[in-house]
């Protein structure tokens, strides 16, 4: 299983989310620190879930990274976090790949 | 207290705000680090910092300290307010103006 079904995976089993997204992003990082050849270092999530509303900002952040403690002792590098509204976030993923 | 705890405890202490990043405000190494970087100028608020790659002790002990696996990581009045996402949500929805002001840091930028 690669660290993006990993992370899929244990976000669901965790948060039993209502929207999730688990985007690799490492090719946009490639050369800089803690890129590696083959990829699966840096990593965009978007996810809602019920599980969060109580929580300070701080608080839902380190929820999904203790999820994800193991794939950051195997080399995951960088983490972006969205917490999204329940139907999923507003703007929809429309990052492009810069041209 | 281990060395390297005192170590970021006298720094986020003795600093209203104060920065782990990669790098230098003047050369940030990472994307992250130069977003906080440039949040925090554009704010206009007095901060030092602190770069991670120079040591490597400071790297590991800044993610036990915190309990945070990222850098950067942004400190004001000796508490932890987040990494590279929540400075930016904060910075956007000016809750980041708020959190200096109620803390007593000067902010060159008023809330809007």
């Amino acid at each position: 299983m690669g660290v993006k079904e990993a992370i899929s995976q244990k976000l669901t089993e965790k948060f039993d989310p209502t929207y999730l997204e688990v985007i690799d992003e490492s090719e946009r990082h490639r050369g800089h620190a803690g890129w590696r050849e083959g990829g699966e270092t840096h990593f965009r999530v978007r996810i809602a879930s019920g599980y969060f509303d109580p929580l300070s900002r701080v608080a839902q952040h380190r929820a999904v990274m203790d999820a994800l403690e193991g794939e950051f002792k195997a080399g995951l590098h960088a983490l972006q976090i969205q917490i999204v509204p329940a139907d999923g976030p507003v703007n929809p993923s429309v990052r492009q790949p810069r041209a | 207290m281990s060395e390297i705890d005192s170590f970021i405890d006298e720094k986020v202490k003795n600093n209203d705000v104060f920065l782990f990043m990669k790098g230098t405000p003047d050369f940030p190494q990472c994307g992250f680090s130069g977003q906080v970087v440039q949040i925090l100028d554009y704010l206009g608020v007095e901060y030092d910092s602190a770069n991670v790659l120079e040591n490597q002790d400071l790297r590991e002990g800044i993610k036990v300290y915190s309990n945070w696996p990222t850098i950067p990581q942004l400190y004001v009045k000796g508490e932890f307010v987040g990494g590279a996402d929540i400075v930016r949500e904060m910075f956007q929805a000016g809750e980041l103006q708020d959190a200096l002001a109620t803390a007593g840091v000067a902010v060159k930028t008023p809330a809007a």
